[in-house]
């Protein structure tokens, strides 16, 4: 129901939205929790497992029970906690784990067969037949598992990521959190403040005490007016700070729109904050004590019933028992009677605590049970021998606090036990850099958090070499905090721990019993812990409860890892901005659009785009555009791009005896003006990459290098440079992106190239020449080089230009009878001459296997030439390159098939080799293949079988020497 | 995780390619025996706390030699491997 006259709620604005399909009527600034309250609605959720009724028990990130879908479709976000989660006009909410409504759920038959779902249920249960566990267990217990239900939609794309730098970050901003960032601010340090709640103020903004005079919410105010003026302090509302890193680094969610309708900002942001200092204060959590029935809805903790009273002027009911075990519980019987709610009890578990107001008052009395069905409406309370019933809608329960250690915890350091204050808190400098304040550090009175917030803050502002300007304190209450210790009452009917989970006092006695007793042990055999609150309400109660069983101590027991994240992270959060071009970005070639106008199909190769063929009309499939390509470079004159490959630099005096250090044959010999094919090995002897050397002047070469290997080879050339030749003077540098390229090739190249250069005279190249020219003033660099066997060159000319060369090619190429080729029949053209790409150097084959071995030069050292040379890698036994050609009436062949001696089994045992790369070759009418033997050199003219398991194709293939087409290089050399 | 780039200054782990223990800094020479060329690519410690990393800063070329602690993640130096002995 409504309090009249309470609460910071903003009357002057009514909202609504729907639970379920029902109009619930709210105000801005409440959440969906608290609008349920004011409408009464006591059950919020069904528990995981027996699907009990359940209500709400916290008012924070710490909520075991309330959890919601908002949304649907697309927008759906299953397992939100209706305590953080604000309202907005027309927000959409919907319960969850029930069928076919939360108070009639079928699913609570469960609850009649607990006694047969006891911890180990499904270790036990879920062991035979074997054959049973993938196709009848899994998918049975898959149905039942998880709370929310995912849309199996696609979620809208509609998070973000950020990064920040700082000083000082503040986890929290109660009065430790305010306290030190005001002092970290004042002494001029970068301040951010990050809060998870939607208002600034941590537990000032739900008690009634003063502060410094003024009200806890005025106090808040005045100090936010101060830090949001500062220009060095960054204020972060709704931002979870969810887990610890190395280096000062911290993961923190904001929730950027989820608390208004959708519109153009991001749902939620994923940042990555890197903070020289930090300081942990983010508060204590309240927990319950385990007793008989105690998740009726109805049963809550008490700091969260003083939550909803004074913060959204709202409650559960007309009347209310208040029990716990230190002061902090009496503030909520006080602040009830004063919003004019009926106090029926006030339990305290001190024998020896006293009372201020007028109350029935049970000094060291307890409650042994509750009664209600889908809410409370009694419980039974013993005091000395007296044990009797109290009827009441609600009873507002406290354990004691736990310090908020979780990000103290998260790389390694384990929190210690306190017995005066019956909690875990962080030892010193949990976290590099962190330091622990306030409630989070075992304080828990204001003026004691108000005090050590202004301590860390000084010690942050020292550490990073700036003056302290300690704020003054204001006055504030200073209650001293003593506890005795409260976690269970033993008696007939289930004590719960985990509310999400449905773990009870009785399984972790059975994990003990069956000497599961370590908590890591009692975890996983009883779930407790493992459910999306990570067990933030219930954990410390149940290590109590297995210390009881085991008869340690709490101390001695214990806690689990505390692992990030401190709540539950959208994976499209963590993820944002990483999905399809996020994750890949697009890299194209300056003449790109001019490709696509042609309408030629791209391929991907790397993160690069490249054109596979540019089809005529008339022409129905590739293989059509690719022959007619593939003719054409072999007739008259083709024109293709090859910008993506790697072009490298390499300048200096030593730049030459540098080359003869990464390539295995000699590069300082080559002459100004001349090409040379060159081999990269890897240090393990295995090749690495291949391409050419040109030497543009005597300390000035130009490398390329394979599209894929661009990257590693230029990173190679640098560790050379650097960490094994560092003596040698010379730069290296990558001009990938600095040039585009094309490859003319075909009989008519060279009258194509002259009439495209300045001076014609320029294209007179001898095979393997060099030359730098220019094409209408521009300066390019002419390479008489060939991939294709044809007489071919290469130009490369500043990228800004490519495109107008492209389309000046193309245009001279016509009128020669020519036109562009793409990467098929590129592909084509070189396996017809069995030149190599990273099918043959597929980082296991050596030049010895790729014949290459010519290429080793014996008269210098050179990366990998030692291990080249172990017995393992030459030899009768290592798999060769060879050429294949179907025999007989052969379909087709296939890559990746495997190689068979005619008429053996076609079995693992019997492989001989395998097919790299194979192409139809339009020149020679017949199918192609590269293909690794077993001793291939020596057995040319060998008849094989040739299987692919995978597509079934079988044929009769004939070995040969991989180049199948003007084995001489005549065309070529033209 | 970030590395100070002597160059550059403090950068995201993302900008660096990482290439494993700085023992390959030490090649052996050319006429080394088959067990230098085996310990020297293959054989590597595997220390509980400081180790020699090598990572290569992207954006600017440069090769660094990190000393980092394998125990707490701490990274205690940074050199580029020209200066680094090996």
């Amino acid at each position: 129901m409504r309090l009249e006259g309470r609460g910071q709620i903003d009357r002057d604005h009514p909202v609504r939205f729907t639970f379920d399909g029902r109009v619930i009527d709210a105000f801005r600034g409440d959440t969906v929790a608290s609008a349920l309250m004011a409408n009464d609605i006591r059950v919020v959720g069904r528990s995981f497992k027996y699907h009990r009724p359940r209500g709400l028990y916290s008012a924070g990130s710490d909520e075991p029970n309330a959890l919601v879908t908002t949304g649907r479709g697309r927008d759906a976000l299953p397992n939100v906690r209706a305590t953080m989660q604000e309202v907005w006009e027309g927000l959409d909410v919907t319960s969850q784990n029930r069928w076919p409504s939360l108070t009639r759920d079928v699913g609570a038959i469960n609850d009649l067969f607990s006694p047969f779902l006891a911890a180990g249920f499904y270790y036990k249960t879920f062991m035979w037949p074997r054959a049973f566990w993938e196709r009848v267990y899994e998918p049975l217990i898959r149905r039942a598992a998880g709370l929310g239900r995912l849309s199996g939609e696609a979620a809208r794309d509609a998070s973000e990521k950020a990064f920040a730098h700082c000083d000082v970050l503040v986890i929290g901003s109660g009065p430790a959190g305010l306290m030190a960032a005001l002092t970290a601010a004042r002494a001029g340090a970068d301040v951010i403040l990050a809060e998870e709640d939607s208002h600034m103020g941590g537990r000032l903004l739900s008690e009634t005490d003063t502060i410094g005079g003024l009200s806890g919410p005025q106090w808040v105010g005045s100090v936010l007016n101060e830090l949001t003026a500062l220009p060095n302090v960054r204020v972060m509302e709704r931002t979870t700070v969810t887990g610890a890193y190395d280096q000062g680094t911290y993961g923190a969610l904001e929730r950027v729109s989820l608390h208004r309708p959708p519109g153009r900002a991001p749902r939620e942001c994923f940042w990555r904050i890197a903070a020289t200092r930090t300081i942990l204060a983010a508060g204590a959590l309240e927990r319950g004590v385990a007793f008989p029935g105690n998740d009726r809805p109805g049963v809550m903790l008490a700091s969260a019933l003083r939550t909803y009273v004074n913060r959204w002027g709202v409650a559960p009911g007309q009347s209310a028992v208040v029990w716990g075990n230190t002061d902090t519980a009496h503030r909520t019987a006080r602040d009830l009677a004063s919003a004019g709610i009926h106090v029926a009890a006030v339990i305290d578990a001190r024998a020896d605590a006293t009372t201020t107001g007028d109350w029935p008052f049970y000094p060291g009395g307890e409650v042994l049970s509750t009664q209600g069905r889908l809410g409370l409406k009694g419980l039974q309370v013993r005091h000395g021998r007296r044990e009797f019933t109290v009827w009441t809608d609600c009873l507002a329960v406290s354990g004691g606090w736990n310090p908020s250690v979780h990000l103290a915890s998260h790389i390694g350091s384990r929190p210690v036990w306190r017995d005066d204050i019956q909690a875990f808190v962080a030892g010193p400098e949990p976290v590099p850099g962190m330091d622990v304040a306030g409630a989070a550090n075992g304080i828990f009175d204001t003026a004691g958090c108000l005090a050590d917030g202004l301590r860390a803050g000084n010690v942050a502002v020292q550490a990073i070499g700036l003056e302290t300007h300690s704020p003054d304190l204001p006055d504030a209450e200073a209650t001293p905090y003593a506890i005795t210790p409260l976690w269970e009452v033993e008696g007939k009917g289930r004590a719960w721990l985990d509310l999400q989970n449905d773990v009870t006092t009785k399984d972790v006695r059975l994990a003990a019993q069956e000497n599961f007793r370590s908590p890591e042990h009692m975890k996983r055999y009883t779930t407790q812990g493992m459910s999306p609150d990570q067990g933030k309400g219930s954990n410390v109660t149940a290590l109590a409860v297995l210390a009881a069983a085991t008869g340690a101590t709490v101390a001695a027991t214990g806690t689990t890892t505390y692992r990030p994240p401190f709540v539950p992270v959208t994976i499209s959060a963590m993820g944002a901005g990483a999905k399809g071009k996020g994750f890949a970005p697009e890299r194209f070639t300056p003449a790109h659009a001019a490709a696509v106008e042609l309408g030629a199909p791209m391929i991907e190769a790397g993160l690069w785009y490249r054109p596979s063929f540019f089809p005529l009309s008339g022409e129905r499939v590739w293989r059509e555009s690719c022959d007619r390509e593939v003719r054409m470079v072999r007739e008259s004159v083709g024109v293709t791009e090859v910008s993506t490959l790697g072009k490298i630099e390499v300048m200096g005096p030593d730049a030459g005896t540098f080359l003869d250090v990464v390539y295995t044959n000699t590069m300082s010999s080559l002459a100004v003006g001349k090409v040379r094919y060159g081999l990269m090995l890897r240090e393990d002897g295995h090749v690495m990459d291949d391409g050419t050397v040109a030497r543009l002047s005597e300390d000035r070469f130009v490398l390329t290098t394979t599209t894929a290997a661009a990257a590693e080879v230029m990173r190679h050339l640098d560790f050379v440079a650097q960490g094994l030749r560092p003596g040698l003077n010379l730069r290296t540098v990558s001009v990938t992106e600095q040039w585009a390229q094309f490859a003319v090739a075909g009989p008519r190249s060279e009258a194509l190239v002259r009439s495209i250069l300045d001076d014609p005279a320029a294209g007179v190249l001898p095979f393997m020449g060099c030359t730098e020219a220019s094409i209408s003033g521009t300066g390019v660099r002419v390479f008489r080089i060939s991939f294709s066997g044809e007489k071919g060159y290469e130009i490369a000319i500043p990228s800004d230009r490519g495109e107008a060369l492209w389309r000046l090619l193309l245009a001279h190429a016509r009128m020669l009878g020519g036109g562009p080729y793409g990467l098929e029949a590129l592909n084509v053209l070189r396996i017809e001459k069995g030149f190599l790409t990273h099918a043959e150097m597929n980082g296991r084959s050596t030049a010895f296997d790729l014949g290459l071995q010519g290429m080793m030069s014996a008269k210098k050292d050179f990366i990998g030439k030692a291990l080249a040379a172990r017995p393992g890698l030459l030899g009768e036994t290592r798999e060769q390159l060879v050429g294949l050609r179907p025999v007989g009436a052969a379909r087709m062949l296939t890559a990746g098939a495997y190689l068979f001696g005619e008429g053996a089994a076609a079995t693992r045992e019997a492989q001989q080799g395998f097919t790299t790369s194979v192409a139809w070759s339009p020149t020679l009418d017949t199918f192609l293949g590269l293909a690794f033997l077993v001793n291939g050199r020596a057995r040319h003219g060998e008849r094989l079988r040739m299987v692919d398991h995978m597509r079934n194709v079988e044929a009769l293939v004939e070995v040969g020497p991989p180049c199948a087409f003007d084995p001489d290089g005549g065309r070529m050399r033209g | 995780m970030r590395l100070t780039c002597p160059h550059c200054g403090e950068r995201d782990l993302r900008e660096f390619a990482a290439r494993g223990s700085a023992v390959v800094l030490s090649r052996p020479s050319a006429g080394a025996s088959a067990e230098e060329w085996a310990d020297y690519l293959h054989i590597r410690d595997n220390p509980a706390g400081e180790a020699r990393d090598l990572f290569y800063h992207t954006p600017c070329g440069l090769w660094i030699e990190v000393t980092r602690s394998t125990i707490t993640h701490a990274v205690i130096a940074a050199r580029p491997v020209r200066e680094a002995k090996p």
